[in-house]
């Protein structure tokens, strides 16, 4: 049954960029289910601002491939959710349109760069959204939020119509707050596209099943180290222990290249965005450029003026990697570094079908409480790897420290999305009861 | 001095659609920015997917010039800013090209075959195309019609000697891209060449963005010119990026910033890698050039002047094995030495030439029906009818009305008649001997009889006519 | 080390505007990370070939391109169907 949802939630916590007091659903699978799209999805007559002043009135003349699928299954797009300026931050902190609050505690962030949707989604104003992960932006704010999220096998969800931020790393995945809700959407949007040349055609078709008996869970030593809260930690290993209670099996695994990981993350995340965000020129979108300078000068001038700073600071970064006399320095040797931890995955993957760790070493920062840019770095350590490794991972809430959520992420080999999905759900449903 | 020219070649190839999108690619005659979308425009979320066909007519280059097409091969990003360039990079290949090592046969300047070493070739997309707003404006303008068109650059060694060199091979390597069919050089702006020229010793000098062959040669030709001066001033050649002005036929110092380009190229994330060696063996090349002109001296027993001609486009390859069955040496000449420059004289194609009607006329002048000069006025009348887009009359029916049909002997008698009662003097001179006087009397003639009557019948009966004092 | 001359070349490369009191604290910055990633000098091993995907295109149909006023819709400023840019000299 068509028709439109009235949608004029309290948005307290500045979780949405845009709303849509009307939103129009149809027929389908998520039929009136009201569903909010990160800022960075393109959305054909929504605006799209990747919280930017640079896109802070483009308007997509098109449709993700995620977002039509969306629609093709009858939900109602009831608004854009605020990030991370471009995606590039782990607190929501960069937006140009100011910083979402975390719904547990609104003194602290809701980690990032997805934090609009997860802050959304844990504050109930919707059931489900969609977020973007490049190195952590799901499952960070899901943790500090205390939801699900899930970030897909590289190349399991179209690209299509995601402005990119880094294109070899990112994926859409699904927000909400049980684990059977997030198997639901990722079953909407997994499906293949035909513009994404990095995508492989396997759809997600999966209903998820708690039976994980004889399951064996990789716990590496590197997740459970130096720059970890003691407090998290232990609550991680208690989930780790309700899996076993279910039948699970753990094995100590490693992963040796995670000492480079998040050095060559950053690397390659920032070369990539240097190029993608080289096109904000305001010549064919975005504010218009001031046409009587010469062009380097106009072009400077305006991303000087409408770029954030840590936008700024990492276009610099990625050009710097890239550039002449550096790039074998630092871009050749990160992909060297990448391959390597992708094999340590599949080295630990001949052995285990699922590796269990803490999403974030700590839970949620205070607002502004993180002012230098490489210890905000530090901090994606642990949900990076999987990216590099184009794994997927899922962030499951697993108890508090201090009051705040922690997440409880397991990773799986890749295209292995439905068991990563089933262990999330088995210790949901245990813990529930 | 040695001139040593490299030369860096841009082709549009003639696909349907763009390189990484369905746009269409036939977009001259159209309204700016209307064959666009979000992926050539560069809106922000769109990804590229890669056009076969492309890759496809690479490959069959690849194979003409008998290169060697590596295992791997891979786009990247080439990024730097320009108007014209919608993501701020040109995606296009770089340490792994799509082919590698090739050569094409050139003649030199002694006429002498000689081999250009082909470097390397890749695929990569035509940015947008800017306008200059005229009267000092100070902005741009800017069609992206053009952006995503597929180019294939083709890299030469610096194997050319001379700028005349340089324009064999540019003509010859054209030649070879419409024979594959991968081409078409009748497109404005569908060739633009990067000159790399230096005389040896000195500096090297890159002339960008030259947009004809003809503009190649003169540019060339400047170049040696102002380098030539240049030394014998005692001066330097200093090494830079210099502006052809098509229209000046000067090159002009690009002396700019941009010139200290870093690139930072990395692999396109959006694409992924190529593995199409294998495919080269199944491609079935056409008869390329050499072997098609060999085939027509062989087969036709036509001159190697006419079979180079005839065989220096395939369309007037092909128009030539159309009409050459009447007799193909007539053909030949027909068709290299007068239909070729009727052609030109009109700025013609041989596309707008019906070969029916060029079959005929070469039949009449085979049974000498007409004469050359008849026929040469045949042919024009029906080229003017195309031309202006009207149906083109048959050969014969022009003859009839216009009453070219060649006279019989018989019927210029009377004239031959009047003409030598009407010219004492000349007959008087033939008769001592002077042979300029038949010519004259000949001509006289031929202006009666408007071209009807063969020259050389003419010279016969009017020199039969005096001897015998037919007067 | 990167200097403060560094920082304002890879903005300039970057085409990107930098104030001259921001150019100190960028180089700190800038610094300190690019002290961490040395880390990336101990990375053993060579950069292996491409593996997985490979091949993918698609036939050389055309298919629909946006109305002009679409294309244009999102530019700052047009002009008889064309886009406005900055002059290039």
């Amino acid at each position: 049954m068509a028709g439109t949802l009235k949608f004029s939630p309290d948005d307290r916590y500045n979780a949405f960029i845009t709303t849509c007091r009307e939103a129009p659903f149809g027929d389908g699978a998520l039929g009136g289910t009201a569903i909010a799209v990160k800022d960075n999805i393109s959305t054909a007559g929504i605006r799209t601002t990747c919280a930017s002043r640079i896109l802070e009135s483009y308007v997509p003349p098109y449709d993700a491939h995620v977002v039509g699928l969306l629609r093709r299954e009858g939900a109602a797009i009831v608004g854009k959710t605020n990030m991370d300026e471009f995606g590039m931050g782990t607190t929501t902190e960069t937006s140009a349109f100011g910083p979402t609050r975390n719904p547990v505690d609104p003194e602290r962030v809701p980690g990032g760069s997805s934090g609009g949707s997860a802050a959304a989604v844990a504050a109930g104003l919707v059931p489900m959204a969609l977020g973007t992960d490049t190195g952590g932006s799901i499952r960070c704010p899901a943790a500090f939020c205390g939801i699900v999220g899930l970030k897909p096998t590289y190349g399991r969800v179209s690209r299509y119509g995601l402005i990119a931020y880094a294109n070899s790393l990112e994926q859409i995945g699904p927000m909400a707050r049980t684990v059977e809700d997030v198997s639901r959407l990722m079953s909407v949007i997994a499906k293949y596209d035909f513009h994404d040349s990095t995508m492989l055609d396997r759809p997600y078709d999966h209903r998820p099943t708690a039976d994980i008996a004889g399951l064996r869970v990789g716990v590496p030593e590197e997740y459970f180290g130096e720059g970890v809260d003691p407090r998290v930690a232990e609550t991680v290993r208690d989930a780790i222990g309700v899996l076993e209670g279910l039948g699970a099996s753990t094995v100590p695994v490693s992963i040796p290249g995670m000492r480079h990981a998040l050095a060559a993350y950053y690397v390659i995340c920032t070369s990539e965005a240097s190029s993608n965000l080289a096109r904000f020129d305001g010549v064919r979108y975005g504010p218009a450029v001031d046409t009587r300078k010469t062009w380097h000068e106009a072009y400077q001038d305006l991303r000087q003026e409408l770029f954030g700073k840590e936008v700024r600071r990492r276009i610099m970064l990625g050009t710097f990697a890239l550039s002449a006399g550096y790039a074998g320095r630092y871009y050749a040797k990160a992909q060297v570094a990448r391959r390597n931890i992708k094999e340590d995955f599949e080295r630990a993957f001949r052995e285990v079908d699922i590796i269990a760790g803490p999403t974030m070493p700590t839970v949620a920062f205070r607002l502004g409480e993180k002012t230098d840019p490489l210890s905000m770095y530090l901090s994606d350590i642990l949900t990076v790897p999987a990216n590099l490794a184009g794994v997927p991972a899922i962030s499951v809430p697993c108890g508090r420290v201090d009051g705040l959520p922690v997440g409880f992420q397991l990773m799986g080999r890749q295209f292995e999305d439905e068991r990563v999905v089933d262990a999330a759900f088995a210790y949901e449903q245990e813990v529930r009861r | 001095m040695k001139t040593i020219v490299g030369l860096e070649i841009h082709v549009q190839l003639a696909t349907t659609t763009k390189l990484f999108c369905g746009c269409s690619t036939d977009y001259r005659d159209d309204e700016p920015n209307t064959h666009c979308c979000p992926i050539c425009l560069g809106l922000p979320g769109a990804l590229p997917r890669l056009n076969r066909k492309a890759v496809e007519y690479g490959l069959r280059v690849a194979k003409a010039l008998d290169m060697e097409v590596p295992e791997d091969s891979e786009f990247a990003r080439k990024n730097y800013f320009y108007p014209d360039l919608p993501k701020a990079y040109q995606v296009t290949q770089y340490d792994k090209p799509l082919a590698v090592a090739g050569t094409v046969e050139i003649e030199d300047d002694e006429g002498h075959e000689k081999i250009v070493r082909i470097t390397r070739v890749h695929l990569e997309e035509d940015p947008g195309r800017l306008v200059h707003v005229a009267g000092g404006s100070k902005y741009s303008l800017v069609d992206y019609n053009r952006s995503g068109i597929p180019l294939l650059e083709i890299v030469t060694e610096p194997d050319m000697r001379s700028p005349q060199e340089a324009r064999r091979f540019l003509n010859k390597l054209r030649t070879i891209l419409e024979y594959l069919g991968v081409f078409d050089g009748d497109r404005e702006g569908s060739l633009r060449v990067d000159a790399n020229i230096s005389l040896e010793g000195s500096q090297r000098v890159e002339v960008k963005n030259i947009s004809s062959y003809k503009g190649v040669e003169k540019a060339l030709t400047f170049e040696v010119t102002r380098q030539k001066n240049l030394l014998r001033r005692g001066q330097t050649v200093t090494r830079e990026t210099r502006h052809f002005m098509e229209g000046r036929g000067i090159t002009t110092s690009a002396r700019s910033k941009e010139e200290e380009h870093d690139y930072r190229y990395f692999p396109e994330p959006d694409l992924r890698p190529l593995r199409v060696a294998e495919w080269v063996a199944a491609i079935d090349l056409p008869e390329l050039p050499v072997a098609r002109k060999n085939r027509f001296m062989q087969q036709y027993g036509i001159s190697l002047n006419h079979a180079r001609t005839l065989t220096g486009d395939p369309k007037l390859a092909d128009f030539y094995e159309e009409v050459a069955g009447v007799d193909p040496v007539l053909a030949a000449t027909w068709v290299s030495d007068t239909l070729l420059g009727e052609l030109n004289y009109r700025d013609m194609s041989i596309a707008a030439v019906p070969p029916g009607r060029i079959a005929e006329l070469l039949g009449l002048l085979r049974s000498e029906t007409i004469t050359d000069k008849a026929g040469v006025q045949v042919l024009r009348e029906m080229l003017d009818a195309c031309a202006a887009g009207k149906p083109c009359e048959m050969p014969a029916a022009i003859v009839k009305r216009e009453g070219l049909g060649k006279a019989t002997g018989g019927e210029f008698t009377p004239i031959v008649q009047a003409v030598i009662a009407a010219n004492p003097q000349a007959v008087e001179d033939y008769r001592i001997g002077k042979k300029g006087a038949l010519n004259f009397l000949v001509g006289q003639v031929m202006k009666e009889t408007r071209g009807r009557a063969d020259p050389r019948e003419l010279g016969r009966i009017v020199s039969g006519c005096i001897e015998t004092g037919g007067v | 080390m990167v200097t403060e001359s560094d920082i304002e070349h890879i903005a300039e490369l970057a085409d990107i505007g930098i104030s001259r009191d921001e150019v100190p604290e960028f180089t700190t910055q800038f610094n300190a990370i690019l002290d961490y990633f040395e880390v990336l000098d101990t990375v053993q091993g060579e950069s292996a070939p491409a593996a997985g995907i490979i091949n993918v295109f698609r036939e050389d149909e055309p298919r629909p391109c946006l109305p002009q006023e679409a294309a244009l819709a999102n530019a700052g400023s047009t002009e008889d169907g064309f886009i406005k840019a900055p002059r290039v000299m």
